[in-house]
């Protein structure tokens, strides 16, 4: 809720109200039932299970079907808690997949009780959405629930990520990565009828082939910041080294030298080193820098200069963002976003790039 | 719309089975007579002569079967099969199915040129040499260049060894570091494919959304001094001129890089355009899409690269050369990347060629490329007519060259009813299904039709009324395309056993390992 009545998001009670009073409707249970309607199908063939009411009976019953109800919660006052509590109920139960509406708040509270135990996917119904782990729109949504409940879907992780609220009213964007969820996804590179043959690279086998390609090419006397997310992870775990998922690491010679960075110290490990910055895409926006990796600052950028800036990406990483859609870049400096701008070489494979445009 | 007399097609149905179920135990179609006990006696042991180690210990598991049997069976799977020339094929882009001259069959079938060993004294060829050297010529008249090599098999093989040369030539000018192609994603996926196989860094260039075309930008970012070349198929898939190309071709030799031309699309260019006049090193035609030499299922193939004067000596050896009074295979040629296949080419397929040449002539090809795209762009004209088609960049690039790349998404969206089903009931209208788009899919639900200048007016219309028809039914009744095909010889196939790396078999030995 919130949206159209120019509320920034709607995770406080005080908010909730607010945003009834200007005559917002609840428009994730519309969402929701265009989601749940294209599942309707093998409705006889799985079980669906749901809170009550406006949490996912309502929509359920509307497209015909019969679910098992679990919890309780007061019809009209859901909070994040509420969202939470359904999550790790439906984890006890062990269920297949958790289909959730909402923005990245609602991908939060689900994230939180649930980690990468089980399978989600976000119908977005928000405001705000920066995490990866929505469809493109309700109809994907169910589409791809659909295809991965027949079990011909694969997963990848996705950002769950959210905005500060509290600062992003006060006019400052601060976006913070929470961690990953286990997202079915859609192959956009399918079987070729005329060839005959099946040549589609899964994300996590395109991560490894990456982190492959990158980690040979590392030279002993250059240290290597290295930003988050699972596929810069993929280099460390092929290194066999640990990283931290969400922060910013340094190392050197194929071993850690520090975790979790912030840029205080970034900046004093690379004094005076021969440092390059691997990055990737983060969130559903593709933001190399920005969002999540603040620490990565602009005076860090500057000192490491554009040319020593790897990014990487899976193809369908980029091919999820949508056909010339750039990259993007916001670091709170113009002059270091404007640096980065213009066009970059994206690695998406062991000796192959793709040009990519990437927008201050 | 007259439903009847659209579906009047029925497949014929026979349920065959694989010829290793079909016969008996002791069958044999024929009996190979002893031989004789004087050439015995002259002869020897000749099974003696294989190595112990190669010999067979067991009987060879061949199918047991009659001669009727092995004729029936045969001609039971042609007519299960829809070809050229079966009836419109218009939907299978990229492809270029153009008719295949009967005439042109008889003389690759003469015993003239069937009977020919490879390695005959050159003396004794000298007529299909003559041929060979001729098609060359003209191919060279054609494209612009200064020499080709008829050498390779396919297309994708001839971008390796396009990319061969190319680093052959950097060598030979002692660059070492030159170790990128770069490429676009509306090429053919060979020319991103096949200088990696060759050992180079690809880079992609995407193409602009709203020009459809790669900007000049974003190339001028790709290159350095590690750029051994561009290789880019033009005009791409989607119909589109890149009409940036002597840009390219400029910015890439600036730097020291080479560029070599994909002409899988030269249908549309023939006799009017010659890409070595913008300044292209290096290309390759497939005798089996502009050339008319069919298709074969997937081969044999045909596609002779092309290259520019200072090129010429790091051509596939042997080279056809004249001497003035005869014609000769040449294999002193120092600087040759090598061999790229055995012998010389496809030879039954060069004289195709050459013989549809000859029926041409220059005015002919000239027709041939104008009517080619005339009939592309009144079809492109018929399907927008079409509720849920639309053509991505069509405001852009309203006409295209040979070909337009269309998305079915608004079907999709409005009906559920995208290409993969989409295809599976055009054939229940004795009509090919449509090539829907090389990978990476950049466009949703793409198909991709051309109708090559052989095409029928009368199949132009036909198709455009089918795919009227259809979009109808996806609108009012799909579940009649859900349960598609109906007419066919085998009805839907569950395509997951042929993904599974556990179930896929594609030799009978597999199959019974895995599945019995």
């Amino acid at each position: 809720m919130g949206g159209k009545v120019g509320l920034k998001g709607t995770d406080g009670q005080e908010i909730v109200k607010k945003a009834m009073e200007l005559g917002a409707t609840p428009v994730s249970l519309v969402r929701a039932t265009e989601a749940l309607q294209m599942i309707a199908p093998i409705k006889d063939e799985i079980e669906l299970i749901a809170y009550p009411f406006e949490m996912g009976e309502d929509e359920a019953r509307n497209c015909g079907f019969d679910p098992i109800i679990i919890g309780a919660i007061t019809r009209g006052e859901t909070t994040a808690t509420d969202t939470n509590n359904a999550a790790r109920e439906m984890l006890k139960l062990r269920v297949e997949l958790i289909l959730f509406a909402g923005g990245d708040g609602t991908a939060r509270d689900i994230y939180e009780a649930i980690g990468q135990e089980v399978p989600a996917l976000g119908i977005p119904a928000g405001v705000k959405i920066h995490s990866g782990v929505f469809a493109v729109n309700p109809r994907k949504a169910g589409e791809l629930a659909l295809r991965f409940l027949k079990g011909s879907a694969k997963l990848r992780e996705a950002e769950v990520m959210d905005i500060d609220e509290e600062a992003f009213r006060r006019g400052r964007v601060s976006a913070r990565l929470y961690g990953y969820l286990r997202v079915p996804y859609e192959r956009s590179l399918v079987q070729s009828v005329k060839s005959g043959s099946f040549a589609v690279l899964d994300d996590k086998r395109n991560q490894e082939i990456i982190a492959e390609y990158v980690a040979e090419k590392m030279e002993d006397d250059w240290y290597y910041v290295l930003g988050p997310g699972t596929t810069v992870k993929a280099i460390t775990d092929k290194l066999g080294i640990k990283k931290t998922l969400l922060g910013v690491d340094l190392i050197n010679k194929g071993k850690m030298v520090a975790m979790d960075l912030n840029e205080e110290q970034l900046l004093r490990y690379i004094e005076g080193k021969k440092v390059k910055i691997i990055v990737s895409p983060i969130g559903g926006q593709g933001f190399i820098f920005g969002r999540g990796n603040q620490q990565i600052s602009p005076e860090v950028i500057r000192k490491v200069g554009k040319g020593n800036i790897l990014v990487i990406a899976t193809v369908s990483k980029l091919s999820s963002m949508g056909l010339g859609q750039p990259l993007l870049v916001d670091t709170g400096d113009d002059c270091v976003d404007k640096m980065m701008s213009g066009y970059v070489r994206v690695i998406t494979g062991y000796n192959e790039e793709v040009v990519v445009k990437v927008a201050g | 719309m007259n439903d009847e007399k659209l579906t009047v097609y029925h497949a014929v149905v026979w349920n065959e089975p694989i010829i290793y179920e079909l016969g008996r135990k002791g069958r044999r179609g024929f009996i190979v007579p002893m031989v004789e006990d004087k050439v015995k006696a002259a002869v020897g042991d000749v099974a003696a002569r294989i190595p112990e180690k190669m010999r067979r210990k067991e009987l060879p598991k061949l199918p047991e079967l009659s001669e009727p049997e092995v004729v029936r069976h045969y001609l039971r799977l042609s007519q299960q099969t829809f070809g050229v020339d079966s009836g419109i094929n218009v939907g299978v882009g990229t492809c270029t199915m153009k008719y295949n001259p009967k005439l042109n069959e008889a003389l690759a079938r003469s015993p003239k040129i069937a009977d020919l060993h490879p390695l005959e004294d050159e003396e004794n060829i000298q007529g299909i040499l003559e041929i060979m050297y001729r098609l060359k010529k003209w191919l060279c008249e054609i494209s612009g260049m200064d020499d080709f090599s008829l050498q390779p098999r396919g297309g994708a093989h001839a971008v390796f060894a396009n990319a061969c040369i190319i680093r052959a030539y950097h060598e030979f000018n002692g660059e070492h570091r030159r170790d990128e192609i770069i490429t676009t994603v509306l090429s053919h996926p060979c020319n991103g494919g096949s200088p990696a196989v060759a050992g180079f860094k690809v880079i992609t260039l995407y193409p602009n959304e709203e020009t459809g075309i790669p900007d000049i930008e974003a190339l001028k970012a790709a290159v350095s001094k590690h750029t051994a070349g561009l290789m880019i198929t033009d005009p791409y898939d989607t119909g589109v001129f890149d009409s940036n190309i002597e840009e390219y071709i400029r910015i890439v030799h600036e730097v020291g890089g080479l560029v070599a031309i994909d002409q899988a699309n030269a249908n549309c260019i023939l006799g009017n355009f010659r890409i070595g006049d913008a300044g292209a090193d290096l290309c390759h035609f497939n005798l089996h899409k502009s050339f008319s030499t069919p298709h074969g299922s997937c081969g044999p193939g045909s596609a002779p690269i092309g290259v520019k004067e200072g090129l010429s000596k790091f051509l596939p050896v042997p080279t056809v050369e004249f001497d003035g009074n005869k014609y000769y295979l040449d294999y002193n040629r120092p600087h040759s990347i090598g061999k790229v296949a055995e012998f010389y080419g496809v030879i039954p397929n060069v004289l195709r060629a050459y013989a549809w040449l000859m029926s041409m002539g220059a005015e002919g090809l000239k027709e041939t490329s104008e009517v080619a795209v005339i009939n592309n762009n009144y079809l492109i004209k018929k399907l927008l007519d079409v509720q849920g088609v639309s053509l991505p960049w069509g405001k852009r690039h309203p006409f295209r060259m040979q070909e337009a790349r269309f998305s079915l998404e608004k079907l999709e969206e409005d009906t559920g009813i995208g290409i993969q089903d989409f295809n599976r009931r055009i054939v229940d209208f004795g009509v090919q299904r449509c090539f829907l788009s090389h990978e990476p899919w950049i466009i949703p639900e793409p198909f991709t039709p051309e109708p090559p200048e052989s095409t029928l007016k009368e199949d132009l219309d036909r198709f455009a009324e089918i795919f009227h028809q259809i979009s109808h039914e996806a609108y009012t009744k799909p579940e009649i395309i859900k349960r598609a095909p109906h007419n066919c010889s085998v009805s839907k196939v569950d395509p997951a056993s042929s993904l599974d790396p556990e179930k896929w078999a594609i030799t009978w030995r597999a199959y019974l390992k895995k599945h019995r």
